[in-house]
């Protein structure tokens, strides 16, 4: 879909996936790397845990599809190479501090004088104006300042994140569609413009209900663990089963009814005590009319159930029965997910250097007209820099090699 | 031709873009909130019988329950319009097919199948509009054995491998709070949506998308995926640590359950941190000379760090440290988000007045685009612009809106 257009990419682990995304859907994208290779090639999981610039399994997730060359920016002939880059291309994405390309003289003025068409989208901790904006973030940074780590944990624990880099993910997304609205101002306005991402802003709107409970209603809400706290009664949405542990708690109205009736017989076909479930009208299903006793009561089966079967026959009965349960699934259990298989979600793509196939996630969408997905591994360092210095940019290899000597390149 | 910056202020980027949203709750509101608040005439369609679910989600104004007080809702459907349609009445359907005819995009986030059976399936509005763009959005994609298995934003975590590794390695998962997946699937679809009015406006070509939640979902965890696929190792728990930098996770400080979080990943960093403590003699021990030694000795060296975050609030924390450089953060409650100067000066949220509850709260989107203009616009009222969007959409005279109103064709 975006075949017309090219990125440069100059982010770090912030942005990775935005060009990513704008790739899987066809862009040309060039990875920009300082000579010698990203910084986050050193960032694991490797391949077979060889520890090496070219094996790290978490450049390959976020770097694929992306064509890749080397390029010291802060050398002069590095800014002027820049320059003559953005002469061709449509957008730059960049996750540097804020002020950074300023100083070098790269900053969204000088580059809008280079090509005035040319899109600069920026990831940053807390944006480019206002109190915050000199501040630093790392992920976990972010997810305190933008009110979801104070939601995830349990209650006598201090608050928790989760175990990847949550707001850098959602910020190369968001990142991503926020480029391609800045192309449509280009269409609109006749020139380019500039797009500010916040990580901060990012884990906001993943916070849910913070921010309406205390506008709202002046309460603070609260992380609960395994349980989700009602005003009236407490219920739990994680249970330990066989194997491991699955998401499950009765959900009210319609669309949970026929899976709860559903739980309800199967319990029952293997001899759990059910009376007191039996006795409930599904379809007017509300937590908040019951007092704890009776949430209790309606628990109490699930402990015996849940304890007596593996994740996997909990799911595969679940969906056969439209019940609302779900495994908290490993990487093996998606790996072998049925439905991921049916839909030919994977993707094998060819690794020479390593004389081998490693599948990848596939597609974030399915479309009619046109293709997304994932096409090429992502690039070793310096790959491209002959494809695009000589064969684009017309340097000579004497040149070339005068740049590489001087570290430019 | 170029246009003068004051001619650029009036314009609206996505001016004269209609969308129809047959979607509830987080996903297909979210996606279309992009093109809402920079221009586009989002139209949520629902009934009387079935108004958004997410106009009965908690908390609501006051703590009165109401169709027109979830905080929820005006969070997330702010700028779009309401109609009410009864979609089981044929000239419902006809409407419908009438709205879409004069529109750009369609949303659909129902079950499905559903909107096939109503005769508003990809292939009938194609039909009636050969360049629309339509976007299905669901847990787990149209097709499969799974696609009509019901779920949530909660659930799809969980099958998605977040919630398991989120928590404490010796615990239980605590797993992400709230339906985490569903902004994830938000943001996908309406990069989407984006991509493909480019596209549109290129070619003339509209197109089909079917976008799986679990799909968009698994891009999160493709390094843990691969790490299975390469070197069979599951990811576990990691709690708030980090192997590649220390100190790395939450602290607690004065006052009740409040906590600030820190990072340090370079030495640089660590330097800045000591000086901040007033080099305290324990910061020149060997054990935490450098990230290998500190990550190694992280359980003793996040007790000494949390002996000194302790005696101060997490906002002190905060300011000593990131002056000094190093990356701080009060981890913060919906109260502390509320008068967040950062938020407030980004506009990031909100209130806006409200005619049944004062004011309701908003969240504008997370992109921010300096140059180009905006409107914030509260959440719609149950079938607010019915009327409107039948008279000025669709041309209909005051005659043929009260008879189909009496016919049941707007509830």
């Amino acid at each position: 879909m975006l075949a017309p257009y090219r990125a440069l990419d100059l982010t770090d682990e912030k942005g990775f996936l935005c060009a990513k995304a704008l790739a899987d859907l066809g862009c040309d994208v060039i990875k920009i790397e300082k000579p010698g290779g990203d910084k986050a090639r050193r960032i694991g999981p490797f391949y077979h845990d060889i520890y090496h610039p070219e094996k790290s399994l978490y450049w390959f997730a976020f770097n694929a599809n992306k064509r890749g060359i080397t390029l010291d920016i802060e050398t002069a002939d590095g800014q002027e190479i820049l320059k003559k880059l953005i002469k061709k291309a449509d957008f730059v994405i960049e996750s540097f501090s804020p002020g950074y390309l300023d100083k070098l003289a790269l900053g969204y003025s000088e580059l809008s004088q280079v090509n005035d068409q040319i899109i600069v989208t920026s990831i940053t901790p807390f944006g480019d104006t206002g109190p915050y904006k000199d501040f630093k973030a790392y992920d976990i940074v972010a997810l305190a300042m933008g009110g979801l780590l104070n939601l995830c944990g349990d209650p006598d624990r201090p608050p928790v994140a989760p175990s990847f880099f949550t707001s850098y993910l959602l910020a190369g997304v968001e990142a991503a569609l926020g480029t391609l609205m800045a192309l449509r101002w280009r269409w609109v306005s006749g020139r380019g413009t500039r797009v500010v991402i916040s990580l901060q802003d990012e884990v906001l709107t993943a916070s849910w209900d913070a921010v309406p409970y205390w506008a709202g209603s002046k309460t603070i809400s609260k992380r609960s663990g395994p349980f989700s706290i009602r005003p009236n009664v407490t219920y739990r949405i994680t249970w330990p089963c066989k194997d491991g542990y699955v998401t499950f708690f009765y959900f009210g109205g319609q669309t949970g009814a026929e899976g709860n009736r559903a739980l309800v017989e199967w319990m029952d076909s293997e001899g759990i005590d059910c009376r007191f479930l039996k006795e409930q009208n599904w379809d007017s299903f509300d937590w908040d009319k019951l007092n704890q006793d009776e949430v209790d009561r309606l628990e109490k089966p699930l402990v015996p159930f849940f304890m007596g079967h593996t994740t996997a026959e909990l799911y595969e009965g679940a969906v056969r029965r439209n019940i609302i349960l779900y495994p908290l699934a490993m990487a093996k259990d998606i790996v072998n997910n049925q439905q991921l298989k049916a839909r030919e979600y994977w993707t094998e793509v060819n690794h020479p250097e390593l004389q081998t196939n490693i599948i990848y996630p596939g597609a974030f969408v399915k479309a009619s007209e046109t293709r997304c997905g994932i096409f090429r591994r992502a690039p070793l360092i310096g790959e491209h820099n002959q494809e695009i210095y000589e064969e684009e940019l017309g340097f000579s290899k004497e040149e070339l090699l005068m740049l590489k000597q001087a570290g430019t390149i | 031709m170029k246009n003068t910056s004051e001619e650029l202020n009036k314009m609206k980027l996505y001016d004269g873009i209609r969308v129809v949203v047959f979607a509830f709750l987080g996903v297909g509101p979210h996606s279309v909130k992009y093109l809402a608040e920079y221009g586009a005439e989002v139209i949520k369609v629902e009934s009387r019988f079935r108004p958004d679910p997410m106009r009965s989600v908690a908390p609501f104004k006051d703590n009165i329950p109401g169709v027109e007080r979830s905080q929820m809702f005006s969070k997330i459907d702010n700028n779009a319009n309401s109609i009410t349609l009864n979609l089981k009445h044929p000239k419902g359907v006809d409407i419908a097919k009438r709205l879409v005819s004069k529109s750009d995009i369609v949303i659909d986030g129902w079950t499905p199948g559903t909107l096939a059976k109503l005769g508003l399936g990809y292939n009938d509005l194609r039909r009636i509009k050969p360049d629309i763009i339509m976007l299905s959005s669901c847990m787990q994609g149209q097709t499969g054995p799974a696609a009509r298995h019901p779920g949530h934003g909660v659930t799809l975590g969980s099958l998605s491998g977040f919630n398991y590794i989120t928590g404490w390695p010796d615990r239980a998962p605590s797993g992400i709070s709230g339906p985490f997946t569903d902004v994830v699937a938000a943001l996908f679809s309406a990069l989407t949506l984006q991509a493909a009015l480019d596209y549109r406006s290129r070619t003339g070509k509209g197109q089909y998308f079917d976008v799986s939640q679990y799909e968009c979902n698994i891009h999160f965890s493709a390094p843990q995926i691969l790490d299975y696929l390469v070197n069979q190792r599951e990811l576990n728990r990691q709690g708030n640590s980090c192997s590649y930098a220390a100190p790395h996770g939450v602290f607690q400080c004065r006052g009740e359950d409040r906590w600030c979080a820190i990072a340090v990943f370079k030495d640089e960093e660590w330097k800045s941190f000591c000086r901040v403590l007033g080099n305290p003699l324990w910061t020149q021990e060997p054990r935490f000379a450098t990230m290998l030694s500190r990550v190694k000795n992280s359980t003793e060296l996040d007790k000494l760090v949390e002996e000194w975050t302790i005696n101060h609030s997490p906002e002190e924390v905060m300011v000593l440290l990131q002056k000094a450089g190093v990356a701080a953060g009060v981890v913060q409650n919906g109260k502390d988000l509320w008068q967040d100067p950062q938020l407030i000066h980004r506009n990031s949220i909100c209130e806006l007045e409200h005619p049944e509850i004062g004011t309701a709260v908003c969240q504008r989107v997370g992109v921010t685009l300096p140059e180009v203009p905006y409107e914030l616009r509260r959440a719609p009222l149950l079938g607010e612009h019915t009327e409107d969007i039948c008279k000025r959409v669709l041309n209909m005279t005051d005659e043929e809106f009260i008879e189909l109103f009496n016919d049941g064709v707007f509830e």
